[in-house]
């Protein structure tokens, strides 16, 4: 579906999160961060970097990949990105929610 | 001579020393396999395990009764991988290689989490991802008389993540039976966002839980466990207590992926999803568990990546390109309890789906639909893995990509 934010149009998919990364920006990221109650700092950015990172590697996204990526620690994310961390972080940066298989 | 080695005697690389013995020309290859257990384990049946569904003796034979004849099956300790000289060194000799093919799966490490592995480290908690682990909380469950079970996963990614989520509909089956179960009460903990994350399957199969009665705790990242009181706490300090804690730890590599500084951040070997071939070094294919491929780590799974795999060793041999094929095929059979079971199929790119399997538009197994005769298939599988899978040989009407027949598709959309 299609959902406006600033002055973009973006798609996402039923639970809010992008299905196209092209149409990802940082201004995006700032719309989508602040329905979440979110102002983005230089830390935030560098965590959305590492996520995004991680995601066009192809490789799992974890609580412990977080703990040992040197980025930031556990309690620092959660003050971070509220909530769910990785689901809101991931929402934001633009990538997809981590997932089980079914 | 040249050599291929194998490392790891589970699901994986039995089934590709099973395929290799007969593809490779037994005059210029000599095939190597190393496991330092002499066991074989059938890990689909841990879960059966504590509930006295299946017996010991269904889960364990002897190793080198699946291993061919033609190929060198060694038990000792694997020490280190050494890529840049093509050499594997175990614990009493080394061996070269020109192709190695690593298989080393996954293990539990409860020791990741601060208070997993103390005082009640299978006397109140359990994992049931190792024999022993299943048969100390059979050994608990038939004299449990009630209370509060939890059944937790630490982190992704896990062994077949969908095990923590049968093994609570079957307690609801097994207290049911033992004519306990209003004395006890069952809650799913889980880091993910719901006990089922894709959309489909949510809409499919949430019923479950509120029909068993089962609790869900979402977005739980626990910090540790207080023994004393018997909680697990989480990273923003929400709790859950219980009377009995079945986890599933942290799923690591193994450890000589790490001393051989070949895995990432959880010992996984960087692997191309579609070849199989190890990202690092050529000559170096990894299958299964051991992979950081973004599939289920199931041995389904690895039965089908060992088709492709199989193919691909073979194309590598010959100077050939590696087929780009594996497409994160999975399909699995998950119990609901009260022999009831369901059964799901996807990929990479698709959503387990519904339809029949494994003929379109026939069956006789139902797609994420519960049916008494997807538990028979379950409980068949049994047979099918021992006589046929680790074996190698092709399980008839069963590709090794996934088919679109008969199907009700969606493309997952990320």
């Amino acid at each position: 579906m299609e959902k406006t934010i600033g002055n973009k149009t973006i798609d996402v998919n039923d639970q809010g999160y992008l299905t196209d990364f092209s149409q990802w920006d940082k201004e995006v990221a700032t719309e989508l961060a602040k329905e979440k109650g979110i102002d983005l700092t230089d830390k935030h950015w560098e965590v959305i970097e590492y996520l995004q990172n991680k995601h066009k590697n192809e490789e799992a996204l974890s609580i412990r990949g977080i703990k040992k990526s040197g980025v930031i620690n556990i309690k620092e994310f959660y003050n971070l990105f509220p909530g769910g961390p990785l689901k809101v972080s991931t929402l934001i940066a633009g990538i997809p929610k981590p997932k089980s298989c079914i | 001579m040249k050599n291929l080695v194998i490392l790891g005697a589970g699901t994986s690389g039995t089934m590709m020393a099973n395929h290799l013995v007969h593809k490779l020309p037994k005059d210029q290859w000599k095939i190597t396999i190393v496991d330092q257990y002499k066991k074989h384990y059938y890990q689909p049946g841990f879960l059966f395990l504590p509930f006295d569904i299946y017996k010991t003796k269904d889960v364990i034979k002897k190793g080198k009764k699946f291993i061919p004849k033609g190929v060198r099956y060694i038990n000792q300790k694997i020490e280190e991988i050494k890529a840049d000289k093509n050499q594997v060194q175990l614990e009493h000799e080394n061996l070269d290689y020109d192709i190695l093919i690593i298989a080393t799966g996954t293990k539990i490490a409860p020791e990741e989490i601060e208070g997993m592995k103390g005082d009640l480290w299978h006397k109140d908690i359990f994992d049931f991802y190792t024999f022993e682990g299943a048969k100390a909380l059979r050994n608990k469950l038939r004299e449990w008389e009630g209370g509060k079970l939890v059944v937790h996963i630490t982190e992704m990614p896990i062994k077949c993540p969908v095990a923590p989520l049968e093994f609570a509909f079957l307690a609801d089956s097994y207290f049911t039976n033992k004519g306990i179960r209003d004395k006890v009460e069952i809650e799913f903990v889980t880091p993910l966002d719901g006990a089922f994350t894709k959309p489909k399957a949510t809409k499919a199969l949430h019923y479950l839980l509120e029909e068993k009665g089962i609790k869900e705790v979402t977005d739980f990242n626990i910090e540790r466990i207080d023994n004393e009181n018997k909680k697990m706490i989480d990273y923003s300090g929400k709790e859950v207590d219980f009377d009995l804690l079945v986890t599933v730890p942290t799923n690591l590599g193994d450890a000589v992926i790490e001393r051989s500084g070949l895995g990432d951040d959880m010992n996984f070997v960087p692997t191309n999803k579609g070849t199989l071939q190890t990202k690092a070094h050529k000559n170096i294919f990894a299958i299964g568990d051991a992979t950081n491929l973004p599939a289920s780590k199931a041995g389904s799974v690895a039965h089908f990546e060992a088709e492709i795999l199989t193919d691909n060793i073979l194309r590598y041999i010959d100077g050939k390109e590696l087929k780009d094929k594996f497409d994160g095929h999975a399909n699995c059979f998950i119990e609901t309890g009260h022999g009831k079971a369901l059964l799901i199929d996807f990929n990479y790119t698709t959503e387990p789906v519904e339809g029949t399997f494994p003929f379109p538009g026939i069956g006789p197994l139902n797609l994420l639909k519960e049916s008494r005769m997807n538990h028979l298939g379950k409980m068949a599988f049994r047979w099918i893995y021992w006589n046929m899978l680790i074996k190698g040989i092709h399980i008839p009407f069963v590709s090794a990509t996934m088919s679109k027949k008969g199907k009700k598709l969606e493309e997952v959309n990320n």
